[in-house]
């Protein structure tokens, strides 16, 4: 009996005491961060803006594919599976779109919830807070280019049951632009002014952003005059010729402030004594030396934030991993608007006036004279690469006259065409006559699968700066404020010939060579409006790529080859020389073809279904 | 009880051939063609450039059921009974179609089995008169040019420019050669001759090659095109 007692009351006990606890189940879990734990350690908080840097969106990015850069008949894909970049005839109204209000959501909550935080120091919050409006300005600039105006949502939005309260309408085109020069005007302050903060947030990036994004308002006022039928009539797409000066005074100040040191001090790179591995320079040197890039996505060696790049495009015969290789080949058409160091244009000189053709010691003679950045830029035939030179030989033409491109070269055992081709349709290999050079890491092992690169890519360079520079005070008609920002560049790329005068073409064509495969091309064609002038869908002859170089308007539709044969001809002056040939591939069939429905990308269906409020782009 | 294979597939074959019946949605039937006209005179334009889009209410999100124009201004849409509202969208064409000022209107379509409606346009320009010649193996057309639209909507010509292809697709994207001349430059808009370079030779010793003019509009995307013709030339 007693012991049934004791028992009974232990027991009672036990339940008793265990309920007390109600707490007991409720525990924190250990793989999510509360909120204001979250923001209350300036090393979780950096966890989190990284996640946002991380998701920035780019044209063309390391990490987003060598195919990014492949487009606009600058080059050519050696791969055949992505032979459609040369094949169609047109991009779709999609192509290029961007609506991700998912990430200006996680932004719009990034800040608030800075802003909330009554844990961090005062200097930490404000940067932190600056790099999350950084961030949202910086893909409102991104989406208003591809987009026009859209939606500009500034808070977390919350659902309460009235799905009516959170449908906005979108912004006028030059309200997001405002909206991004305000914003990066608002925290240029709180950045720090260091040009070796390169990674995340600088106050001479938020200076570059605002200088190009009030440049590119500024000409789309200006030159969006010439479409007339690109435009809204609420102003969503197109911006009032009225406000172009406006535009083009606040992107000169904002280039002026870098220039004048406000950020700290930044410079063109000038470390090598060769000007083309000067330039190549630029892209693969991180180090503090380099004062010319102001804001880039690294990449470290050794961890997940690695890319490919160099895998893809590696020279074939120099390859690190195989045929995994070549992908990016630069064409003749970007190789022949390098200037002459006279500051003349001129075609690559393959023949001479009758029409025969001109024979070269070394190949790379058929490009002597020219501007520095042609060799830094692009791989030409000949070139070394991680300590040997590459073999581009497309075959070689014998005493009959006849090119011969297979068997080998005669007397030798060597193959006709070289290791790195050309050949058409012979994929990986070069088959334009040219590799592209720029992010190339020289560095062994970058080359491998397993070990990939970490060139930077930069998204903000200081030249760029100097150029917009150049733009907006030529446009305001401060023309020998303009030679001076345009002459400095073109200087340290050899052409120390200054320019007395100034055009627009030949502004269109600075920024062509000094910007090309950064993610400019597109963008620069759409606000000059030269989009469809220059990819009119017209098919090109070898006679018209060789004439009006250096014209803003000439028509650049299809990639053009430039292939060397070396002659063969015992006895004759010219044996063991090498002559040139401008090809077209096989498969270059198609012509980039530019609609007016192209210059602002669609809006798809769903979007405008779940907000009526949307209007739909123009010309579509 | 002893199952028999042939039993077996038989069920099957009767399962299968009965949900087929059930499950599959039935295909829209209903032909709705048509071409852009004027005055009876069909429109021609380059393919897949201009839009025709219809749209259909009451069905949750709202899209576009999205048709092109055929170079000799045709088109044609399969669809399901009930009401539409079709549309060429601003700015396409080289014509001026059921607007007022910049934007236009909808036109309502009842679809009830086959049907053809076309579309009645005022083009701003028309090449009348279109006629060919193979000197050799260059192409040469003579034809005038008829200016429609002479209101305050007028618009300039920007250029004209006969187009030669070896198919049937003749257009600034399909072309062996073309011979273009400015607006400006044009005196007699009455008679204008075009004449191209003599044509490579075509795989396959083609004795034939097709021709059409088409003008650019100043601030019209579209060109508009005379008719599609075939012209035989020398070897």
């Amino acid at each position: 009996m007693k012991k049934i007692f004791i028992m009974t009351m232990s027991a009672a006990l036990l339940i008793t005491g265990s309920c007390k606890d109600n707490n007991y189940l409720d525990i924190d879990p250990r793989d999510v961060v509360p909120t204001d734990r979250m923001f209350s350690d300036p090393a979780l908080v950096l966890s989190v803006v990284a996640d946002l840097y991380q998701r920035q969106l780019d044209f063309s990015g390391l990490d987003n594919g060598w195919a990014s850069f492949v487009d606009f008949s600058e080059a050519f894909p050696s791969e055949n599976g992505s032979s459609f970049f040369v094949q169609r005839t047109n991009w779709g109204f999609g192509e290029w779109n961007t609506w991700d209000y998912a990430y200006i959501r996680d932004m719009n909550l990034f800040i608030e919830r800075a802003t909330a935080s009554t844990e961090l120091n005062a200097a930490d919050k404000r940067r932190f807070i600056a790099e999350g409006r950084f961030l949202r300005a910086a893909y409102y600039f991104e989406m208003v280019k591809r987009m026009g105006g859209v939606p500009i949502i500034t808070s977390s939005l919350t659902y309460d049951g009235d799905v009516l309260t959170l449908r906005k309408p979108r912004a006028k085109e030059s309200e997001v632009y405002d909206f991004v020069i305000s914003e990066l005007t608002a925290i240029k302050g709180d950045l720090p002014a260091n040009p070796d903060t390169k990674s995340r947030a600088s106050r001479g990036a938020a200076f570059a952003m605002m200088s190009r994004a009030a440049l590119y308002a500024g000409s789309i006022a200006k030159y969006g005059a010439t479409t007339p039928t690109v435009t809204l009539p609420g102003d969503e797409v197109g911006i009032p010729a009225s406000l172009a000066n406006g535009y083009y005074q606040q992107s000169l100040a904002a280039a002026d402030s870098i220039i004048e040191g406000k950020a700290g001090s930044y410079s063109l790179y000038r470390s090598l004594p060769n000007l083309s591995d000067n330039f190549a320079a630029i892209f693969t040197d991180k180090s503090s030396v380099n004062r010319e890039s102001i804001f880039i996505e690294d990449f470290r060696v050794g961890t997940n934030k690695v890319h490919s790049f160099t895998v893809n495009n590696q020279p074939y015969s120099r390859s690190e991993e195989g045929a995994d290789a070549g992908r990016l080949n630069p064409s003749l058409n970007i190789v022949q608007s390098f200037e002459l160091l006279d500051n003349t244009y001129a075609p690559i000189p393959t023949v001479d006036g009758s029409g025969n053709p001109i024979y070269y010691t070394n190949q790379q003679d058929i490009f002597a004279g020219r501007d520095a950045r042609l060799a830094g830029t692009v791989m030409l035939p000949g070139s070394i690469f991680k300590g040997a030179a590459i073999d581009i030989r497309a075959g070689y033409q014998n005493a009959a006259g006849d090119i011969v491109t297979n068997g080998n070269l005669p007397g030798t055992s060597t193959p006709s065409i070289g290791l790195d081709g050309p050949s058409d349709g012979l994929e990986f290999r070069t088959q334009t006559g040219f590799y592209i050079r720029k992010y190339l890491d020289p560095v062994t092992g970058s080359g491998r699968r397993g070990r990939r690169s970490d060139v930077a890519f930069i998204r903000y360079r200081y030249a760029e700066v100097l150029l917009n520079g150049a733009e907006a005070a030529f446009e305001l008609g401060q023309t020998s404020k303009a030679l001076g920002y345009i002459n400095q560049v073109r200087s340290r790329a050899g052409l120390t010939t200054a320019l007395t005068t100034l055009t627009f073409d030949k502004i269109v064509h600075e920024r062509r060579v000094e910007l090309v495969f950064e993610g400019h091309t597109l963008y620069d064609m759409k606000r000059w409006r030269l989009a469809h002038v220059v990819w009119d869908g017209g098919i090109m002859t070898v006679a018209q790529l060789k004439a009006n170089i250096g014209s803003a308007t000439k028509r650049n539709t299809q990639p053009f080859s430039l292939w060397p044969y070396l002659y063969q001809n015992p006895g004759n002056a010219n044996h063991g020389k090498w002559m040139f040939r401008e090809v077209k591939l096989s498969r270059v069939t198609g012509a980039n073809t530019f609609q007016m429905g192209n210059y602002y990308s669609e809006i798809n269906n769903n979007i405008i279904s779940r907000n009526p409020e949307i209007v739909r782009q123009p010309n579509q | 009880m002893k199952l028999k294979f042939h039993y077996i597939i038989l069920i099957a074959l009767t399962v299968m051939a009965v949900s087929c019946k059930k499950d599959t949605l039935e295909a829209p039937k209903s032909k709705l063609t048509g071409r852009l006209v004027y005055n009876g005179q069909a429109i021609n334009v380059e393919q897949n450039r201009v839009p025709i889009e219809l749209y259909q209410k009451g069905f949750g999100l709202v899209g576009d059921i999205n048709g092109t124009a055929a170079q000799d201004g045709s088109y044609s849409f399969l669809l399901f009974d009930g009401n539409y509202q079709l549309i060429i969208p601003n700015n396409q064409g080289p014509f001026r179609w059921n607007q007022t000022g910049n934007s236009r209107d909808t036109l309502n379509v009842t679809v009830n089995g086959d049907q053809t409606l076309d579309l009645e346009v005022t083009p701003f320009y028309l090449i009348t008169n279109a006629q060919y010649s193979a000197n050799g193996r260059a192409i040469s057309a003579t034809f005038g040019i008829d200016q429609i639209i002479t209101d305050a909507n007028a618009r300039d010509i920007e250029s004209v420019t006969l187009f030669v292809n070896k198919t049937q697709f003749v257009s600034g994207r399909d072309n062996l050669k073309s011979a273009s001349v400015a607006g400006s430059a044009i005196t007699n808009p009455a008679s204008v001759t075009l004449t191209t370079d003599a044509l490579d030779p075509i795989v396959g010793n083609q004795n034939y090659v097709f021709a059409r003019v088409g003008l650019k509009i100043a601030n019209v995307e579209d060109l508009i095109f005379s008719p599609l013709q075939k012209v035989t030339i020398g070897n």
